[in-house]
C-alpha cells in the first residue's frame, strides 16, 4: 500500500485534486435560496456561502481558499446586488488560479426564477470547461488529510482518535501531509505539544497558539467540555484534551497554520482557528463541528476524518468526509452514516496498528473516487462566520 | 459477561469502564498496559473511571501517562474517580457541576 497510485486532477498551481467539483458561492444570506436551487439536481456541484451583508476579511479569505481548493474545477459566485462582498471579485481571483469562474447579481437578472435558470446555464458552461483539467497520477506524498472529532464519548480517546493517530503517523512516514486542530481542546498540554515541535520556530508557534487558546478559555470562563462529556465519564478538560490530541499521532509538528493557510511542507501541522484580538471582538472558536471541518478544508485537506463516539450524521462540501467511531454500538446503530468502526480495538479483534492500516486503505479508496457514506447521502454542511485572524494579506496562504 | 475496563498506559492510576459495573465486582483490566483485575467498591457506569491503585489527596490522577487533574481527597482502589474527588488544574468551573448530569448547578433559568 505504500506504493499505491490513483488518478487525480492536475491544477495550474501544481496541486492535485481527488475530485473535480463545481462550487457555487453566495455572498450574502439573501442569495442563499437561489444558490441552492441552482445546484439542485446538478451532479458533483456543491454550495458554500457567507450570510453577512457587511464584508469580513477572514470570511473572504476562507471562501477564496475553498474556491481555489484542489478538488474544485470551476466556480460560480452569486450575490443579491447590495451586499459588500463582491461575487465578481471572487470569480476574478478564481480565474487567476487558472480555473473557469463566473459571477452574477440576482437583482440584474430579474428575480428568483430567471436567476436560477441563468445560474444553471452558467454551470453547464463551467462543467464543460472544468472537464479540460488533465488527469494525473497521485500517490501518498500528494495527499493532505485533516482530522477533527465531535460528539465525543469515552471511546473517542481510547480507540477512535488513537486509530486516526496511527494512520497520521503512517501517512507522514509515506511523505504525506496531516493537519489536526482544536487548540482549545489542548488545554493542559502546553509542554506535551511544544516538545513535539520539529524546530525552534515551530516550538514558538505552538506555544503562542496554545497561550492564545488558554487565554481565550480563561477570559470567557468556558472550556471546551460539555455536560454530555462529563456525564459520559470525562472529568477534566486535561483528560478531554489528551483524548483529542491522540488523533495527531506521535510525529513531530512542523508548525502552526491559520484558517485558509496551506501547510508549507509535508508532515504534521497544527491548525489554529482561535480568533485574534480585534476591536470588534467577534468570532467564536469551534462553535460547531462543521466550522472546524471547513477550516481543515480551507487549509487544503483533500479528505477529512471525523471521529464521533456518540454518532453524527454530518458531511462536508468540497472534501469527502470519512466518519469514524470508536464505539461499536454507535457503529451498529448508525451504520448507514458511519464509514469506519475503530471499536474493534476495544473488543480485541484489531490492534491500533492493524486498524490504522485498514483506515489507510479506506482513505486510498476514497482518494481514488469511492464515495464516502456522507457523500452518498448528500450531506454537504458548511458554516462560515464573522471572525478575525491576523494575516498579512488576503492572498497569504491562498495559493493562486 | 465480566465487566472490563481499559488502561491506556502502564503508569495510569485509572482505567475506563467499557461496561457498567455493579459494586463489589471483579473487573478485568485490558489494554496494552493491562494487568489482572480490580474490584469495584461502588457502582460505576460505562465510560467512567475506576482507580486501579490507591491515590493520596493532592496526588495526580494519571491517564494517557499524563496528569488529567488531582485528587481532592484520598481515593481507594476500586473507587469511582470523577468530579467529586478529582479536580482540573485549569478549569475551576468543573468542580461546581452536577455529579450525574455534568450540568452547571448555579445557572439560573428564571
Amino acid at each position: 500500500m505504500p506504493d499505491a497510485k490513483w488518478v487525480g486532477y492536475l491544477r495550474p498551481d501544481g496541486r492535485k485534486g481527488v475530485r473535480n467539483l463545481l462550487l457555487v458561492v453566495y455572498t450574502v444570506q439573501c442569495a442563499q435560496h437561489v444558490a441552492h436551487e441552482v445546484v439542485s439536481g446538478e451532479p458533483d456541484t456543491h454550495v458554500i456561502g457567507f450570510p453577512g451583508c457587511y464584508e469580513n476579511d477572514y470570511a473572504i479569505r476562507l471562501m477564496l481558499a475553498l474556491a481555489r481548493h484542489p478538488n474544485v474545477g470551476g466556480v460560480l459566485a452569486v450575490g443579491l446586488g447590495c451586499e459588500y462582498t463582491q461575487p465578481e471579485r471572487i470569480a476574478k481571483a478564481v480565474r487567476l488560479s487558472g480555473r473557469p469562474a463566473e459571477a452574477f447579481f440576482i437583482q440584474e437578472h430579474g428575480g428568483t426564477v430567471t436567476s436560477i435558470s441563468h445560474g444553471k446555464q452558467l454551470l453547464a458552461d463551467l462543467r464543460r470547461r472544468a472537464a479540460d483539467f488533465p488527469q494525473t497520477e497521485m500517490s501518498w506524498p500528494d495527499l493532505i488529510v485533516g482530522a477533527e472529532c465531535g460528539g465525543s464519548d469515552a471511546t473517542s480517546g481510547l480507540a477512535g482518535n488513537p486509530v486516526v493517530g496511527r494512520f497520521f503517523d503512517w501517512l507522514v512516514d509515506q511523505g504525506g501531509t496531516a493537519i489536526f486542530e482544536e487548540t482549545v481542546e489542548m488545554i493542559g498540554l502546553r509542554s506535551v505539544l511544544s516538545q513535539r515541535a520539529a524546530d525552534a520556530v515551530a516550538c514558538r508557534q505552538i506555544e503562542e497558539a496554545y497561550d492564545k487558546a488558554e487565554e481565550y478559555c480563561r477570559s470567557v470562563r468556558q472550556y471546551s467540555v460539555s455536560p454530555g462529556n462529563f456525564a459520559g465519564g470525562l472529568t477534566t478538560i486535561e483528560e478531554k484534551s489528551l483524548g483529542a490530541v491522540a488523533k495527531s499521532g506521535n510525529r513531530k509538528i512542523q508548525g502552526v497554520i491559520r484558517v485558509a493557510e496551506q501547510p508549507r511542507s509535508p508532515g504534521l501541522w497544527l491548525l489554529d482557528s482561535v480568533p485574534d484580538s480585534n476591536f470588534m471582538q467577534f468570532g467564536y472558536t469551534n462553535p460547531n463541528d462543521t466550522e472546524g471541518i471547513i477550516d481543515l478544508i480551507s487549509a487544503g485537506a483533500h479528505i477529512v476524518l471525523f471521529i464521533t463516539g456518540r454518532g453524527s450524521v454530518i458531511g462536508s462540501p468540497i472534501a469527502p468526509l470519512i466518519k469514524i467511531t470508536g464505539n461499536s454500538a454507535t457503529f451498529r446503530k448508525m451504520s448507514g452514516d458511519i464509514d469506519f468502526n475503530a471499536g474493534c480495538v476495544l473488543e480485541g479483534s484489531a490492534t491500533l496498528e492493524t486498524a490504522g492500516l485498514s483506515l489507510a486503505e479506506l482513505v486510498r479508496r476514497t482518494a481514488a473516487g469511492e464515495a464516502t457514506k456522507p457523500e452518498s447521502l448528500g450531506h454537504r454542511e458548511y458554516f462560515i462566520m464573522y471572525k478575525h485572524q491576523n494575516t498579512p494579506s488576503l492572498e497569504e496562504g491562498c495559493r493562486a | 459477561m465480566q465487566p472490563e475496563c481499559f488502561q491506556i498506559c502502564r503508569e495510569d492510576n485509572v482505567a475506563t469502564l467499557l461496561r457498567d459495573a455493579a459494586s463489589a465486582t471483579d473487573i478485568r483490566v485490558i489494554g496494552e498496559a493491562a494487568h489482572g483485575t480490580v474490584r469495584s467498591i461502588e457502582p460505576i457506569c460505562i465510560g467512567h473511571k475506576i482507580a486501579v491503585v490507591p491515590v493520596a489527596a493532592g496526588e495526580a490522577i494519571v491517564k494517557y501517562g499524563f496528569p488529567i487533574g488531582e485528587a481532592i481527597r484520598p481515593i481507594a482502589e476500586g473507587e469511582w474517580v470523577h468530579l467529586h474527588n478529582c479536580r482540573s488544574r485549569y478549569d475551576a468551573v468543573s468542580s461546581e457541576l452536577d455529579l450525574q448530569t455534568g450540568a452547571r448547578k448555579e445557572t439560573r433559568y428564571a
